[in-house]
């Protein structure tokens, strides 16, 4: 398994952020995570990516416990986030080349000229990242995320700040990392994009797993009506 | 060259790499050193035999009040652009990250006291140009960046970060503080190595325990 979370629970405060969460995801799928603001989409993520602590449960990624080998776990993954982790003073290109220099890139310079490339952002290589768009920055930061070819991408709701263009690239560059064999977990509010995207599909509720399973198996009235249904008990 | 030492290489030169662009920290946190020596010097007007004596002082508390300025900016910039979480997302040991920002706070404490000593010349005639100064000087903030880069990175989680890393430097880093002073009154006493040796000593102490006291508490402080 890419991905293998079990049991996982995480408490802020008094928020249950996380609940017993149980996942899987296969090397060469993506899971689409959906729910509500608040419904624990990031935190898992951020667990996953070994940069929040969970209180119980296990999370190993690629085989590496992120417990007993997080340095490994983090050295196959990528991640988007919400931010896009860039540093406005430098360039686009100087933030890769700074990222790819902490990740042991190898032939750093043609490495980061290709994701650029990739990404549609050769162009802004080196323009400030202050200088740049929100879509630009999460262009960037996508490439970021890719420089060291990682093996298990996590994106936290990709899609925002992206364009037309941005979310036909995306969708592309999704398809592209699982093809490859790379596992894909992505947060999302688009549920048609969740659906066509994945292959499996989980909806979270309050931190719980309210709906899982493959896109294949699920219909998208299915994840309608988990997700009016969590509408409806919100206050 | 090792992943450790390559990623602390890296941190710091970025770190350095913006601040040369921005010149945001060293400008303020010259200013602030800059406003308490005109404070000293303006309210008390001392005499030139008092300088003598309280001057090491004054130059000290204006390091040591603009090392916390600056050092307070260590990991808040860091923080408010997510870029904290970058770093630790790399497969770099934290140690790596410790020592990169330890790296900056120090290069950044240096140029300050460095761009400070004419002032004190002209102020306060006062000069400090010598080489056991500049071991003093040296080792005095190794350990107050050692101290200040672990505690700047606790306060960073806080909403009273502004509050809590004074609170947490001031008492911890008081023997170099005293340390730095003492050894300064005795070279402007007109002290040399053999005079100053014990408290260039204590600091030496004061460096490697916290250097790696904080390396091992910083994984654990990082951690949410």
């Amino acid at each position: 398994m890419a991905v293998a979370v079990s049991g996982l629970s995480k408490t802020f405060g008094t928020t249950r952020a996380l609940v017993d969460v149980h996942l899987s995801v296969g090397w060469g799928e993506t899971l689409a995570v959906l729910g509500h603001n608040g419904a624990g989409k990031s935190t898992l993520l951020r667990v996953i990516a070994s940069l929040v602590r969970p209180d119980a449960g296990t999370v190993a990624v690629g085989g590496f416990e992120r417990a007993k080998d997080a340095a490994a776990a983090r050295s196959i993954v990528g991640y988007v986030a919400h931010q896009p982790l860039l540093y406005d003073d430098l360039t686009a290109a100087e933030n890769l080349a700074f990222f790819a220099r902490l990740y042991g890139v190898r032939d750093a310079r043609a490495r980061i000229a290709e994701v650029l490339d990739d990404l549609g952002a050769s162009a802004w290589a080196d323009r400030r990242v202050r200088g740049l768009s929100n879509g630009m920055q999460k262009r960037v930061a996508i490439a970021r995320a890719l420089l060291h070819r990682p093996s298990v991408l996590l994106l936290d709701e990709p899609e925002t700040g992206l364009d037309v263009d941005g979310l036909a690239m995306l969708d592309r560059l999704v398809r592209t990392v699982t093809d490859g064999g790379a596992a894909v977990v992505m947060t999302t509010h688009g549920m048609e994009r969740g659906l066509s995207l994945a292959d499996r599909i989980a909806v979270l509720a309050e931190g719980r797993v309210a709906l899982s399973g493959r896109t294949a198996e699920v219909t998208p009235a299915d994840v309608r009506a988990m997700l009016t249904r969590q509408y409806q008990v919100a206050p | 060259m090792s992943t450790y030492l390559r990623a602390a290489m890296a941190i710091y030169w970025k770190d350095v790499t913006v601040e040369a662009r921005t010149k945001e920290t060293v400008f303020g946190v010259l200013v602030f050193a800059l406003i308490v020596t005109f404070i000293f010097k303006f309210t008390f007007d001392p005499a030139p035999r008092v300088v003598a004596l309280i001057g090491p002082g004054i130059a000290w508390v204006a390091y040591i009040f603009a090392g916390i300025v600056g050092m307070g900016r260590t990991f808040v910039l860091e923080r408010d652009r997510g870029t904290l979480e970058a770093l630790l997302l790399a497969p770099v040991p934290r140690e790596a990250i410790y020592l990169g920002k330890l790296a900056g706070a120090f290069t950044l404490m240096i140029v300050v006291e460095a761009a400070m000593l004419p002032v004190f010349v002209v102020l306060h005639d006062l000069s400090f140009l010598s080489l056991p100064f500049a071991a003093t000087a040296v080792l005095a903030t190794v350990g107050l960046a050692a101290v200040g880069t672990l505690f700047s990175a606790i306060a960073v989680q806080t909403r009273a970060r502004e509050l809590l890393l004074p609170l947490l430097f001031l008492p911890v880093t008081l023997p170099v503080i005293i340390a730095a002073v003492s050894s300064t009154s005795l070279l402007l006493e007109g002290g040399g190595w053999r005079e100053v040796g014990e408290w260039l000593r204590l600091m030496l102490a004061f460096d490697i325990a916290f250097l790696v006291l904080s390396s091992w508490a910083f994984e654990s402080v990082l951690e949410e």
